[in-house]
C-alpha cells in the first residue's frame, strides 16, 4: 500500500509536537517509502549551512557531501569531524564521569555506577557544547563507534539511484 | 480426540510426509534452503497471492485458537506469574519444528520450543522413546532448547490419519524449580548440579494424559509442587485447545491447504523480516556494547569456584547488508565461569527474535521465518555459548537481557537515518531487582517464591516523548507487576509500600519512563533465603543521541531492626527507600543495615521483622538534557519523578516556588545557565585524542580495576579478532596482553 505524509506533519513530528493522535497513526500505519528524501530536505532546512546532506547520523550529525566530493560528518553548528568513514568521536570533545564526584553530579549516590568499574564518556560538540553521545564502558575500554553507514550501497541497491 | 482417525501408534513407522521420517524431512528442510535461499524452496506463495483471502482465513482461524488456548488455559494455573503476570505463551509448529503462528505472552519461547522440537527430530525420538499420537513431551533444558530451567516447555505431536502434521507447545515460568535454594533461578552455586529438576525433551505422558511416575517425580523435586504440576495441566489444556482449533482448519480448508499453508506461512515470515529490514533499516555496521558486575569475591553465600568479582562483556555488532540480511554477532564476548548466568545459543536466538517483535516486526504474523532472516555469532566458549554443557544456566537472564539492549539502541540508530523517528527508542533498562527466596512461610509450609515485579520497568525515551513509567519488559511486552497482595499471600513478606523512585529515569531531552521500589518486612516467618539481583556497579543499559542510561541498583536491607517495636509503638516507619542519600530507612530504622552497591547477592539468610528493599529500574533517555522543555522538568520534581537539587546540574533548569506552592521553570534564569553550562562543558572537555593518549597510560601500566582487566584478558584469549581491534585502538604492540 503507497503512504505518504505531508511535509508538515513530519516537520511536526521531528519538532516533537505532533498530537498523540497522529504521532498513533504514523506508529501503527503502513510505513511511508518516501521518507527518507522528505526527512533529508527537513534537515536541510534545519541548518545554516548549504552542504547537502547525504544522511541524517545521528541527533546534530549529518553526513554531507563537501565540493570536492568528500563524505563529512557536520555538526547542526557546522563543525566539520571527519569522514565518514572515521568515528566522529575521535575529533570531538570528551569530557568523562570517572569520580565518585562527578557522577553524582547526575545521579544520587547509589543509583550510579562505580568509576572503578565503568566510566561516563560524555561527547560535546567543539562549537556549541552540546552532548551528543554518552558512551557508558569500563575504564580502558576502546571508544564505541556506534555507525558506519553504507551510504553506497543504500543509494544504488535500496533507493536504486547514485550517491548525490 | 487423540487423532483423527484413531490411528495404532505402535503401527505407525515414518511419521513424516509421504512416508518420510521426520529427519528426513528436517534434512531436506534445510538442505533446500541451503540451495534455494527459500524456505522449503517456495518461489511462489500460491494461496497467499491466489487466494488471499483464504490465506489470511487461515491465519486468524490459528492465531485466534492459539490467544484462546492461552486465555482458557492460564485460568487453570494457580501460579500468581502465570495467571496475573501472563508468564506462558503457545506456538504452532511445522512437522519439521518450525513456528507458524503464536499466541500472545512470553513469546521469547517461541524459536527455544522450535529448538526443542529439533532435538527430539535430529535425535530419532521417532524409534525411541517414539512419537505417536497423545504423546505428551517436556523440557527445560537450555541446551537442547529452552531460556533456563524455570521455563518448563510441553509439546505434544499433532497427526492426521498417519502423518505428523505438526506440533502445539506451551510455556510457563515456574515458581521454583527444585534447585539448590529455593526460587525458580537460584543462583550461587557452580554448576548445572544445583540448577533443579531437569526435564530434557522427555516422554512425560501418553494418550493425552500425564505419567503418574511423572508427576511424582516433580512433587518429590520441587518445592511449589501445587504450582508446577497444575501449571503442567495448564500447558497440556493449551496444547490440546491449539490442536483442536488445528483439526477444525483442516475439516473447513482440507489437509493439502493446510499443509501448503504452514510452508507459505514461514517463508512469508521470512520475506517479510528482509522487507522490514530494507523498509526501515539502514545498510551499515553497528557497535554497542553492554556489560554486568559480579561482585562476589566477599560473598560467602556463594561457591567457592564463583567467588570472584567478574563483569561481563557483550560486545554486541549489528550488520545490515545489501540484500537486506540483519546479523547480530557477539565476537568478543568473555568466557563463561563457574555461575549461572551462562546462556546456550538457544535463549541468545529467541532473545533476537523476541526483540524483532517488538522492533521491525511487530505484527501478529511473525514466526520462525525471521530466523531464516538473521543470523546470530555466538563464540564458541562465551558465556553465550559455553564450551561445557554442565554449566549452569538458572539465572541465563543476567547475562542476556543487557547483552541486547544495544541491538535497539542500533536498530534506533537505523530509524534515524531513514527518517523513522516514531519508531525510535533509547531501548530498555534491565529487569530488576529480582526478588527470590524461601523457607517455611506464613503458612507454616516449606515454600519458594519469585516476585515478578520485575515485569514492569521504566521504557525508554522515545524521539519524540519521555519513556512510560513501569509498565513493561524485555521478555515479555505485556508488563504486569502483579497484586500486592497476592505477592503478599505467596510470601512472608509484607509490603511497607510500593511506589514510583525518583531519579530512576535516564536523563535527555526525552527523559527514561520512571522505575519503581518496594519496601518488603520478613513476617510470620522465622527465617527466609532470600536474593537479590542486579547490576550495581556499573549501567547495564545506555541512553542514545546524548541521553543518559537509566539508574543502576544497590542493596538496602536492615537485619534485626526494631520494626516490631515501631509497630506496637505506633511510630512513623518507613514505606519506602526513596533517596537513598536521605534515605528513609536508615533515618527511622535502627537493626544492622546493609547498604551498599552489591545488588548482585547469593542466598543470604533473613529473620522476621527484618527489612528489605527492590528497587527496580528507570528508562534510558535520548538527546541531551539541556534541550529538555524547562516545564517537563518541573513538572518531573513536582511529580516526584526528579529530586529537586538535580534540576539544575542535569537540565539546567532554574525552579522558583509559584503562588500555588508548585514548582515552575524560570525561563529566563534557565536560558542563562544552559548558555553557561554549555560554555563550562567545553572548558572541562578535552579533545578526544588526549583522553586517548592519558587513557592508553592507564592501559599500558595496567591501572584498571581487577574484574575489568579480567575481561579484557579473556575477550582477548577467546577472540583473535577482538584482541586485535583492542591492540590497535590503543596502539599496543602485538603481544599485548594483560
Amino acid at each position: 500500500m503507497s503512504v505518504s505524509h505531508d511535509i508538515n506533519t513530519l516537520r511536526e513530528l521531528k519538532d516533537g509536537k505532533l498530537s498523540f493522535e497522529k504521532l498513533h497513526g504514523l506508529i501503527s500505519g503502513f510505513k511511508d517509502a518516501d521518507r527518507f528524501d522528505k526527512m533529508v530536505q527537513i534537515w536541510q532546512e534545519s541548518v545554516e549551512w548549504d552542504d547537502p546532506i547525504l544522511l541524517p547520523l545521528a541527533e546534530h550529525l549529518f553526513v554531507v557531501r563537501k565540493p570536492d566530493g568528500r563524505r563529512v560528518v557536520k555538526s547542526t553548528w557546522g563543525y566539520e569531524y571527519c569522514d565518514v568513514q572515521e568515528n566522529w568521536k575521535l575529533h570531538a570533545k570528551v569530557f568523562v564521569r570517572d569520580s565518585e564526584e562527578l557522577i553524582n553530579e547526575i545521579y544520587p549516590d547509589k543509583l550510579g555506577c562505580d568509576p572503578e568499574w565503568m566510566q561516563l564518556r560524555e561527547y560535546y560538540d567543539p562549537l556549541s557544547g552540546a552532548l551528543l553521545e554518552v558512551e557508558v564502558v569500563p575504564p580502558g575500554y576502546p571508544i564505541v563507534h556506534d555507525f558506519k553507514p553504507d551510504i553506497d550501497t543504500f543509494y544504488r541497491d535500496w533507493l536504486g539511484r547514485p550517491v548525490p | 480426540m487423540l487423532n483423527k482417525v484413531q490411528a495404532v501408534d505402535s503401527r505407525i513407522e515414518n511419521i513424516g510426509w509421504e512416508g518420510k521420517t521426520l529427519r528426513q524431512m528436517l534434512k531436506e528442510s534445510d538442505d533446500i534452503f541451503d540451495r534455494t535461499g527459500h524456505y522449503q524452496g517456495l518461489k511462489d506463495l500460491k494461496i497467499r497471492t491466489g487466494q488471499p483471502i483464504l490465506y489470511e482465513k487461515i491465519f486468524s482461524h490459528l492465531r485466534g485458537g492459539l490467544v484462546n488456548a492461552r486465555s482458557t488455559a492460564l485460568n487453570i494455573s494457580a501460579s500468581p506469574i502465570v495467571k496475573e503476570i501472563g508468564e506462558l505463551s503457545f506456538a504452532l509448529y511445522t512437522p519439521e519444528g518450525e513456528s507458524v503462528a503464536l499466541s500472545t505472552g512470553i513469546i521469547v519461547h517461541v524459536h527455544t520450543m522450535a529448538d526443542a522440537i529439533k532435538y527430539m527430530i535430529r535425535n530419532n525420538y521417532e524409534q525411541n522413546p517414539g512419537i505417536a499420537p497423545g504423546h505428551v513431551f517436556c523440557n527445560n533444558n537450555s541446551m537442547i532448547g529452552d531460556v533456563h530451567t524455570a521455563d518448563v516447555h510441553t509439546l505434544i505431536p499433532i497427526f492426521w490419519e498417519n502423518e505428523l502434521i505438526g506440533w502445539a507447545g506451551g510455556v510457563t515460568h515456574e515458581i521454583d524449580v527444585g534447585g539448590i535454594q529455593p526460587g525458580s533461578m537460584c543462583y550461587g552455586h557452580a554448576d548445572r548440579y544445583g540448577d533443579g529438576l531437569l526435564v530434557s525433551a522427555e516422554l512425560v505422558g501418553t494418550n493425552d494424559l500425564f505419567h503418574e511416575d511423572y508427576l511424582q517425580r516433580c512433587r518429590d523435586n520441587v518445592r511449589a509442587e501445587m504450582y508446577w504440576v497444575l501449571d503442567e495441566k495448564t500447558r497440556l489444556t493449551g496444547c490440546q485447545l491449539v490442536r483442536e482449533q488445528v483439526y477444525r482448519t483442516i475439516e473447513e480448508v482440507g489437509l493439502d491447504t493446510y499443509k501448503a499453508f504452514i510452508r507459505e506461512a514461514v517463508e512469508e515470515g521470512r520475506r517479510t523480516l528482509i522487507g522490514k529490514v530494507k523498509q526501515m533499516g539502514f545498510p551499515g555496521e553497528y557497535e554497542a556494547p553492554t556489560f554486568i558486575d559480579l561482585p562476589w569475591k566477599n560473598d560467602e553465600t556463594v561457591h567457592p569456584l564463583a567467588r570472584k568479582d567478574t563483569m561481563m562483556h557483550a560486545p554486541l555488532r549489528m550488520k545490515i547488508t545489501g540484500d537486506g540480511h540483519l546479523g547480530l554477532s557477539f565476537d568478543g564476548a568473555n568466557q563463561w565461569d563457574y555461575h549461572s548466568f551462562n546462556c546456550a545459543p538457544s535463549p541468545m536466538q529467541g532473545a533476537m527474535w523476541v526483540q524483532l517483535t517488538q522492533t521491525l516486526w511487530n505484527s501478529d504474523k511473525i514466526n520462525d521465518g525471521a530466523y531464516y532472516a538473521t543470523s546470530i555469532e555466538l563464540p564458541k566458549g562465551s558465556w553465550c555459548n559455553p564450551d561445557y554443557d554442565k554449566v549452569s544456566t538458572t539465572l541465563t537472564w543476567f547475562f542476556l537481557i543487557p547483552s541486547f539492549t544495544g541491538f535497539v539502541r542500533s536498530l534506533a540508530r537505523s530509524y534515524f537515518a531513514r527518517g523513522y523517528l516514531e519508531e525510535i527508542s533509547a531501548s530498555y533498562p534491565c529487569t530488576w531487582n529480582l526478588l527470590q527466596g524461601g523457607g517455611i512461610n506464613h503458612f507454616g509450609q516449606p515454600s519458594a517464591f519469585t516476585n515478578f515485579e520485575i515485569s514492569c520497568q521504566g521504557t525508554g525515551a522515545a524521539y519524540v516523548k519521555d519513556g512510560e513509567a513501569t509498565c513493561a519488559a524485555m521478555w515479555n511486552p505485556e508488563g504486569d507487576m502483579g497484586e500486592v497482595e497476592t505477592w503478599e499471600h505467596l510470601e512472608p513478606l509484607l509490603y511497607l509500600g510500593r511506589g514510583r523512585k525518583a531519579n530512576t529515569s535516564g536523563a535527555g531531552k526525552y527523559r527514561g519512563g520512571c522505575g519503581a521500589e518496594s519496601l518488603r518486612m520478613l513476617f510470620k516467618t522465622e527465617s527466609q533465603i532470600l536474593f537479590s539481583a542486579g547490576e550495581g556497579h556499573v549501567f547495564s543499559s545506555a541512553g542514545v543521541f546524548g541521553g543518559y542510561p537509566g539508574n543502576s541498583g544497590y542493596r538496602h536491607n536492615v537485619h534485626n531492626s526494631n520494626m516490631k517495636e515501631l509497630a506496637a509503638n505506633k511510630a512513623p516507619y518507613p514505606t519506602l527507600d526513596g533517596d537513598p542519600e536521605n534515605s528513609a530507612i536508615s533515618a527511622m530504622v535502627k537493626g544492622d543495615e546493609v547498604f551498599d552497591l552489591n545488588q548482585m547477592t547469593g542466598p543470604h539468610p533473613f529473620g522476621e521483622y527484618d527489612l528489605y528493599a527492590s528497587v527496580q529500574r528507570g528508562g534510558p533517555g535520548l538527546g541531551d538534557p539541556l534541550e529538555r522543555d524547562p516545564a517537563s522538568v518541573a513538572a518531573d520534581v513536582n511529580g516526584g519523578e526528579l529530586l529537586e537539587r538535580f534540576a539544575k546540574p542535569i537540565y539546567g533548569v532554574v525552579l522558583t516556588k509559584g503562588a500555588d506552592g508548585r514548582l515552575q521553570a524560570d525561563v529566563a534564569a534557565t536560558q542563562a545557565e544552559r548558555t553557561a553550562m554549555r560554555k563550562r562543558r567545553l572548558e572541562r572537555a578535552v579533545d578526544t585524542k588526549d583522553f586517548i593518549a592519558r587513557e592508553r597510560e592507564r592501559v599500558l601500566e595496567g591501572h584498571i580495576h581487577a574484574p575489568v582487566r579480567a575481561m579484557y584478558k579473556s575477550s582477548m584469549k577467546l577472540s583473535p579478532r577482538w584482541a586485535a581491534h583492542f591492540r590497535n585502538f590503543w596502539s599496543l604492540a602485538d603481544d599485548f596482553s594483560f
